[in-house]
């Protein structure tokens, strides 16, 4: 637990999600959803989840904002321009979005053990071992599921990109 | 001063009330979409964290970490499906602004 790197990637990653929210141009909310995701994975990295830390990077950074980045290329998305500014609609949604804030707060200081720092990890941690060791026994059924789901996904965007909509 | 729990729960949640504000202020529905997978993700935040948190025979609990592993595969699936959609729907209307699609609105 290295708090400084805890803290600036932490940083990394709200501030670049703010970005994306924050950014008219659909393109800069992409890449700037990629810088986010990256500094999501370093913080896996300090809680030594090491396989989770690949997968993000290889999965959420690379193929699906890849995918992300393609399909705004090819609806070919230009920085939105103004439209009338719905004001009652901002006002709501910002005033939703602190009273979750708000809430939030209360629940995460009536966490019972959340003052807690978290424990030493002495030996070494062979990740990917247990992570797999664990996948192919335990988990074996869900792991098919999801293999099965991925296909059935594939199939329906294929028979979606396909047909003729009218 | 070392590390809490309670600091990672105040990232995670303030990255899922960001991707929040995201989905209610946004308009264009490629928008919304990153900013459910910005809150997809800070769910895996709080699922990493607390697997680490609470050992288990001097290991973290990787049970946690399964549940972010299927959550990642199901997101990727979801991903693929959803932008289908859009393409799908922005060949019929020419349009990714949520208020231009208005047919089901009362």
């Amino acid at each position: 637990m290295v708090p400084i790197f805890f803290w600036l990637f932490a940083a990394l990653t709200l501030g670049f999600a703010v970005a994306v929210v924050v950014n008219r141009n659909p393109v800069a909310s992409a890449l700037s959803l990629v810088m986010s995701f990256v500094g999501l994975a370093a913080l896996f990295v300090l809680l030594n989840a090491y396989f989770l830390f690949v997968i993000q990077i290889l999965v959420y950074a690379g193929a699906v904002m890849v995918l992300f980045l393609f399909i705004i290329m090819l609806l070919d998305l230009k920085a939105e321009e103004r439209r009338k500014f719905n004001t009652a609609a901002v006002i709501g949604g910002l005033a939703v979005t602190a009273a979750f804030v708000a809430e939030l707060v209360a629940v995460i200081d009536a966490v019972p053990f959340g003052a807690k720092t978290f424990p030493i990890i002495r030996d070494n941690i062979y990740d990917v071992q247990n992570v797999g060791r664990l996948l192919f026994s335990g988990y074996n059924l869900p792991f098919q599921v999801v293999g099965v789901l991925l296909l059935v996904a594939t199939i329906g965007v294929v028979v979606l990109s396909k047909r003729e909509l009218k | 001063m070392d590390l809490t729990l309670n600091d990672y729960l105040l990232v995670s949640g303030l990255l899922f009330a960001i991707g929040f504000a995201g989905v209610l202020l946004r308009r264009n529905i490629i928008i919304i979409f990153m900013c459910l997978e910005m809150m997809l993700n800070a769910a895996n935040l709080t699922l990493v964290a607390f697997s680490r948190f609470h050992l288990q025979n001097g290991l973290p609990n990787y049970n946690g970490q399964m549940l972010v592993f299927f959550i990642i595969t199901v997101a990727a699936a979801e991903v693929a499906v959803g932008l289908a959609v859009i393409v799908a729907l922005y060949r019929l209307r020419q349009t990714t602004h949520v208020e231009d699609i208005s047919t089901l609105k009362f």
